[in-house]
């Protein structure tokens, strides 16, 4: 029997690809904090708290792009319930936020403020670990991970796949989000979770702590890249991609899909649940509109027009789409369906492989011209 | 005073004689301290008749004046005189006649008691209704005259439940138990009120056994009305999920195509039934109640066009890429909503019932089944007959299920199967609009308006089998039902997350649907 001849593995990065990712090493933790704490206001150079602020939470969705890329652009799986796991990790987070506030709140008690307004007398028993940070922690992990581990199960055992798929994870992120909506679930119902003050017992609205949380953010950003380029090169992320083009040949073959799409789909659901963890002490609510199906779909427009199946992709997908977004909304708010919209369209008549996928055509473009003339 | 005392008298005894409004009684209703007023007014609606009707309407529209003494009603500048109804001439210092509230209330109410006497037979119940949600001791007299000058069955029914709802509270037991037993048939939500109220103050033992047995009664066949009631507007949502399913039947069911435009087009259709709405206004007051018949056909083409459109220049690129039509088409979702909030603003508009569709069908006392609901269901049938018609038995139906089954067959066959996908999307998108007509009759009209629907109705779709409309009609009527059954038990929220995770599990067990495909074409 003769060995069947692998191609050499790609370097985890190449020499240009570490030197990028140091650069933006270098952006996050070094220039951000110097430019925004020690760079006086009023310079040219000062980087603005709203800058800071909107950076972070840019860098949260590109966490959640990056999530989408790998059950979509990799494996195949159109989720259309990502914003969900998104919502669990930020309420997670809020529910320690909302403890955080102890008597501090509009009717000095140790119950939540809406907890009062509804005349409850304790905690229920969801909030039982809420007090504890190490246990936030990990439930922040657990609770999108395991509920996307259920779900994926079912799902992915009876082999429902494509169009099927997409749809009952966006009916799976609506019945949450109406449940949520109700006052008796203990969530704050409409107006969820609000009027942080303190994370770890550290105020939480100071320009210091912004700095942290963003650099924070950035470097999780950072990790979860080289993780999932990790991922995407073993042989791991190659049956991934296998799946992704032919399942049933992959089945033939004699691999049992159903492991790697329940893996792929569960990282990808606490990559979310953490980006909505770090993104709700930045921007200080979480309510249940976040769990709404357009805010889904979004999470997949960053990842196609940035571009599917590469990794810096969805990252430049979510800077240009969410930026454009807080520049529309405030210039031309009328504009800025018609902009998504158009948005949507466009990418996925002309530009399947979106920005990148563009960017390595018009190279290939220049190239060519140059090949020509040498031979 | 005494005099006129002796005239009400002589009119209460000879009662089946109409006896005509007096000067001195006009006068005496009209003129003077409320309380005189009062106490003449209660007088003269003991023995009513058409002139003592007109002038209490009168008082209520302010539309009476007095001079010298003598009371005028005054309509559209023309005085005429309240005894005879001749007109007159309004002498020069005639004043008007200042009503405090408690004259208005006891004028509301006189006004309220003579539409017992009114040649319309529909004044007349509501009357007796009205009367018996509130039994007034003082009434008896006049129901009494009332019941025994009443033809109407219905209206004397209601009467005598009146009369008895007065003498529920009468000093005589034995009048008191066959008063409630007399309740006891009416089976109305009011009458139970009634007779609660009454088993609270009662002392009599006798008496209040036969109240518990008559509310027992009552509630029994309150529940017959119940269920029925929670049957129909389940039903009715069902219609209304179908109406919103059909297109999508097409275009997703047959087609296979993913179409998240689809509860816009049912909102466009719904607009263009606005838009309708107000050019009858405009140009054809006269025939306004029959716009709808009008808005129908409009509703259809408007969104058929923006279908045909769609499909020409956007859809037909991405035929056998599902995600990349669903997210596609979720744009053009996104592009029409804010379209329609561009044209029409981010407020609902109103859309009226015509008046043939306002109220409903009394079928059981608590159980009305409004005509706007009724006309859904009609028009929902008549859509899926005729939708099964074209899909079964025209050439066009016959080329959509060949292109469907085999394309490439299809075209060899002759068949141009571009300009068939055209017509089916096409078709699809109509139908939507539609859905929208039917729904503007019962909800807001909205930019958000497909956004509640687009979800339930790819639901139905899921759930009754792709490419089945059969399915479709069981899965929409039965989710329907089912929705609506799961409210009374749970409240709208749950009720609506128990059908979809009752969905996901099904799908779970069944991806095909309730109708799988069977043969060849089946995945």
């Amino acid at each position: 029997m003769s060995q069947v001849q692998l191609p050499a593995t790609a370097p985890l990065l190449t020499r240009k690809g570490w030197s990028a990712f140091l650069v933006a090493l270098l952006l996050v933790c070094a220039l951000a904090p110097v430019l925004n704490l020690l760079v006086p206001q009023g310079s040219v150079f000062h980087m603005s708290d709203y800058t800071v602020a909107l950076l972070g939470r840019i860098m949260c969705y590109a966490i959640c792009a990056l999530a989408m890329d790998l059950i979509w652009g990799y494996t195949g799986i159109l989720s259309l319930g990502h914003g969900l796991f998104f919502a669990l990790g930020g309420y997670v987070m809020g529910m320690y936020l909302m403890r955080q506030i102890g008597r501090d709140g509009n009717y000095k008690s140790d119950l939540p403020d809406f907890m009062v307004f509804l005349d409850w007398k304790e905690l229920p028993w969801h909030w039982a670990l809420s007090d504890s940070f190490v246990a936030t922690l990990l439930l922040i992990v657990l609770v999108p991970g395991l509920v996307a581990f259920v779900f994926g199960y079912f799902a992915f055992r009876s082999r429902i796949k494509g169009v099927y798929f997409s749809i009952i994870t966006q009916a799976m992120t609506f019945a949450a989000m109406l449940l949520f909506f109700r006052n008796e679930t203990g969530f704050g119902g409409n107006n969820g979770f609000t009027d942080f003050k303190r994370i770890l017992g550290l105020p939480i609205a100071t320009q210091n702590m912004r700095m942290v949380l963003f650099v924070l953010t950035g470097l999780t950003l950072l990790a979860f890249f080289l993780l999932a380029r990790w991922l995407v090169r073993a042989k791991f992320g190659r049956v991934l991609q296998a799946i992704r083009d032919a399942e049933s040949r992959v089945m033939f073959s004699g691999y049992n899909p159903l492991g790697y799409k329940l893996a792929i789909w569960t990282l990808s659901a606490v990559m979310c649940g953490i980006a909505g963890a770090l993104y709700v002490p930045q921007v200080g609510i979480i309510n249940p509109g976040e769990m709404s199906p357009a805010n889904s779909i979004e999470i997949a427009i960053w990842a196609a027009v940035g571009g599917r199946g590469t990794l810096v992709g969805p990252i430049v997908g979510a800077f240009v789409v969410s930026g454009a977004k807080s520049w529309l909304t405030v210039a031309a708010p009328e504009f800025w369906l018609y902009f998504l919209g158009g948005l949507f369209i466009v990418v996925t008549l002309f530009l399947p492989n979106g920005i990148v996928g563009l960017a390595k055509k018009l190279k290939a473009l220049n190239k060519k011209p140059a090949v020509e003339q040498s031979t | 005073m005494f005099r006129k005392f002796l005239l009400s008298l002589a009119a209460l005894l000879c009662a089946a004689q109409a006896q005509a409004l007096t000067p001195a009684e006009a006068q005496a209703i009209v003129i003077g301290e409320t309380d005189g007023r009062i106490t003449a007014l209660q007088q003269a609606v003991l023995n009513p008749d058409e002139r003592k009707a007109a002038l209490l309407q009168a008082l209520a529209d302010d539309a009476v004046k007095v001079a010298g003494g003598k009371v005028y009603i005054v309509r559209d500048d023309q005085a005429t005189d309240p005894a005879t109804g001749e007109k007159v001439a309004l002498p020069d210092d005639a004043e008007d006649v200042i009503n405090n509230n408690r004259m208005r209330g006891e004028i509301d109410t006189a006004l309220a008691v003579l539409k017992l006497f009114s040649p319309d037979t529909k004044l007349r119940l509501d009357a007796a209704r009205a009367m018996l949600k509130e039994p007034d001791a003082g009434r008896l007299p006049l129901l009494d005259k009332a019941l025994a000058g009443e033809q109407d069955e219905r209206v004397k029914a209601v009467l005598a439940l009146a009369r008895a709802a007065v003498l529920l509270a009468s000093e005589d037991k034995s009048q008191r138990l066959t008063a409630a037993g007399a309740l006891a048939q009416s089976r109305t939500p009011d009458t139970k009120l009634l007779l609660n109220e009454r088993l609270s103050v009662e002392s009599d033992a006798e008496v209040k056994a036969q109240l518990q047995s008559a509310i027992r009664q009552i509630d029994d066949s309150l529940r017959w009305g119940e269920r029925l009631g929670a049957m129909f507007t389940g039903l009715s949502l069902g219609s209304i999920l179908l109406l919103a399913a059909l297109g999508l039947a097409i275009t997703y069911g047959l087609m296979g195509v993913i179409n998240m435009a689809h509860g816009e087009l049912i909102m466009i259709g719904a607009y263009a039934t606005y838009v309708v709405q107000g050019l009858f206004q405009t140009y054809l007051p006269g025939a306004f109640a029959w716009y709808l018949v009008a808005a129908v056909p409009v509703a259809f083409i408007t969104s058929a066009l923006v279908g045909a459109v769609l499909e020409r220049s956007v859809i037909r690129f991405l035929y056998g890429r599902p995600l990349e039509t669903l997210l596609a088409t979720w744009g053009i979702s996104l592009v029409l909503m804010q379209g329609v909030r561009s044209l029409f603003g981010a407020q609902n508009v109103a859309v009226e019932n015509p008046v043939w569709m306002s109220g409903g069908w009394l079928l059981l006392p608590n159980l009305t089944l409004p005509y706007n609901r009724l006309v859904i269901i009609a028009f929902a049938l008549a859509v899926l007959a005729g939708m099964a018609l074209l899909i079964g038995r025209t050439r066009l139906g016959l080329f959509v299920r060949g292109v469907t089954q085999n394309r490439p067959i299809a075209s060899c066959m002759g068949v141009n199967t571009a300009r068939i996908d055209t017509y089916a999307f096409a078709l699809g998108s109509g139908i939507a609009g539609l859905a929208g007509c039917a729904l503007s009759q019962v909800g807001n009209v909205g930019p958000d308006l497909g956004q509640n629907y687009i979800v339930d109705s790819f639901m139905v779709v899921v759930l009754g089998g792709v490419g089945q409309l059969a399915g479709t009609v069981y899965a929409a009527l039965g989710l329907g039902v089912l929705n609506k059954f799961l409210e009374g038990w749970t409240g709208a929220v749950l009720a609506k997350i128990t059908v979809l995770v009752f969905i996901i599990i099904f799908i779970q067990k069944r991806p095909q649907g309730i109708f799988a495909v069977k043969g060849r074409s089946a995945e």
